[in-house]
């Protein structure tokens, strides 16, 4: 059974910074919002809502373009931002290059178009994981069926673990030329031991793309460190807008990239026939970026880091080995993945036997309890579970013991509607 | 009392009526729900134009099961015309509890996997009203 982690802050503990989210002062239908889904996407603090809304008011114009001093204004917000999440995530220039994107989605579909198609062919292999997000699949199916080459997955264990061992033996034959696994499993919530990984990988001639999407939020992240070729994550999961993503990729890298999209500011010079591209990060932004969204991205990593990373990972910590302790009281209730709280991320996806993890989202739904039901995105991971589906809790930033006590209370309420 | 998950409802999707696989079927259909990757299939065996005889299989939450298995013993014993033109109100008549537009494609995805079976009609079945 699931044991809380010992020596971490009690049950109770918070951040303090509930405050800061206007939306968590709702109530609904008479009862205060308990949002357990900041998995699928965060709340946001008034720091990122007023930073978008003072962009719009007043330093809106076009990037790159303008001479006036508005422009300046702009640009310097726009590019502002991204030295700072450059910085907030251990990338910065000039070895890594960090590219706005629309979400981790277009990142890992730009890397698979511009560095898959020119580097992966007949005879080479993409490697991925069990535990991948259907962002993190079907871009790279696409390649290889497209390229002719083979998609293969590494398994994982009982535990919902990767093991360095099946890595290698899949390394070691040799045709692998990318390697892209997830930071932090949606589903199981297992942290992937990222830089042993990418050790391998590189001793192997390698590529890999590490997918961030459920990492950044959470913990702190040093790309650097971690050693990927390329790090994608979502500016929404992150406390900031949604339409905003980043890639890092590695410079040298990505110098020797084609684009992924063509168009207005991604070019050097147009002839009738030909284009010459401009240079990074530009070269993969075509048209006119999300400029608010991305200023909006820019204050959420300053509230992060002005909350401190390692305090986020130390109190979700907490919570996570708390909600482990409460759903394990909770009868026929079994939660996949590690069940160690130090082994995983803010999230617990369970099933209730006798219960289908869509009432139980209802049930919970109607006593004020946010939280998921599905496949979560991840079909072929749920397959290899043997489930069509589960209900997913998880914490963000702002989440409180209180909370985690009153979807154990919705889930004992809901089993008790379903019992005979 | 939940208005949702009301006895009748909870007593058809513990006790599924018409659930399993009918040997030998003359029609089948099988669908997901695309909300939650659910799957639903439907075997029909056909007798003068009437559906004789009918099975669900596959799993779901209380809500699509317990439309199933509701259908199936109204859909014994109809023409297969008949069976092809029934609409959305049909269902949620028969189901008779609030369904929210969440909750819509499990109230739908049986009559949907029936409508399949006998016309080929891929399409979500519409509310008249
Ligand atoms: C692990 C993981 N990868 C990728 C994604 C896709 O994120 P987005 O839809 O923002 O591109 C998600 C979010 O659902 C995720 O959890």
């Amino acid at each position: 059974m699931p044991q809380a982690v010992s020596g971490l802050a009690p049950a109770g503990a918070s951040l303090a910074v509930r405050q800061d989210f206007p939306i968590l002062g709702r109530r609904l239908g008479g009862k205060p919002l308990i949002y357990l889904d900041s998995a699928a996407t965060s709340q946001k603090p008034n720091a990122v809502i007023d930073a978008v809304a003072d962009y719009m008011r007043h330093h809106n114009a076009n990037v790159h373009r303008g001479v006036y001093p508005l422009a300046a204004e702009s640009d310097a917000a726009y590019e502002g931002a991204r030295t700072r999440i450059a910085a907030f995530t251990g990338s910065q220039a000039p070895q890594w290059t960090t590219v706005f994107t629309r979400n981790v989605t277009e990142a890992i579909n730009l890397v698979a178009a511009s560095w898959g198609r020119a580097n992966i062919g007949p005879g080479d292999a993409v490697l991925i994981t069990e535990m991948e997000h259907h962002a993190n699949v079907v871009p790279w199916q696409m390649l290889c069926t497209e390229r002719g080459a083979e998609l293969r997955y590494l398994a994982i264990d009982e535990h919902g673990q990767l093991s360095l061992e099946a890595l290698q033996d899949e390394l070691d034959r040799g045709d692998v030329k990318l390697v892209s696994f997830t930071h932090v499993s949606n589903v199981l919530g297992t942290i992937n031991p990222v830089a042993d990984i990418t050790q391998r990988i590189r001793t192997a001639g390698a590529i890999s793309f590490v997918d961030g999407a459920q990492a950044v939020p959470h913990m702190p992240v040093d790309v650097a460190t971690l050693g990927a070729d390329f790090y994608g994550w979502t500016g929404h999961k992150a406390v900031g807008p949604t339409g905003i993503g980043v890639l890092h990729g590695r410079t040298d890298v990505m110098e020797a990239m084609q684009p992924f999209m063509t168009g207005g500011d991604m070019i050097a010079s147009v002839d009738l026939f030909s284009a010459t591209w401009n240079e990074l990060p530009y070269k993969f932004e075509a048209g006119t970026p999300a400029i608010a969204e991305a200023v909006g991205l820019g204050a959420a990593v300053d509230y992060l880091s002005a909350v401190g990373m390692e305090r986020v990972r130390d109190h979700e910590r907490a919570l996570t080995g708390y909600m482990l302790t409460r759903l394990a009281e909770i009868p026929g209730l079994t939660v996949v993945g590690p069940q160690d709280a130090g082994a995983r991320s803010g999230l617990a996806a369970f099933t209730i036997d006798g219960m289908h993890p869509h009432d139980i989202a209802e049930l919970a739904g109607r006593a004020g309890v946010c939280i998921r039901a599905g496949h979560h995105c991840a079909q072929p991971l749920m397959r290899r579970l043997g489930l069509a589906a589960t209900a997913r809790a998880s914490v963000g930033i702002y989440t409180e013991a209180w909370e985690i006590d009153a979807l154990i209370d919705a889930l004992v309420a809901g089993r008790a509607v379903f019992e005979d | 009392m939940d208005d949702l998950y009301r006895d009748h409802i909870l007593d058809h999707y513990k006790r599924p009526r018409n659930f399993g696989e009918l040997e030998p079927h003359d029609l089948e259909r099988a669908e997901h729900n695309p909300l939650c990757g659910d799957e639903l299939g439907v075997h029909i065996r056909v007798a003068d134009g009437r559906i004789e005889d009918l099975r669900f299989y596959g799993h779901g939450c209380a809500i699509s099961q317990a439309a199933a298995s509701i259908a199936s013993e109204e859909l014994k014993g109809m023409e297969l015309t008949e069976a092809a033109t029934l609409d959305a109100d049909w269902m949620l008549d028969l189901l008779g509890i609030p369904i929210s537009a969440t909750r819509r494609k499990c109230a739908l995805l049986g009559l949907k996997v029936v409508r399949g079976a006998v016309s080929g009609d891929s399409s979500w079945p519409e509310q008249s009203r």
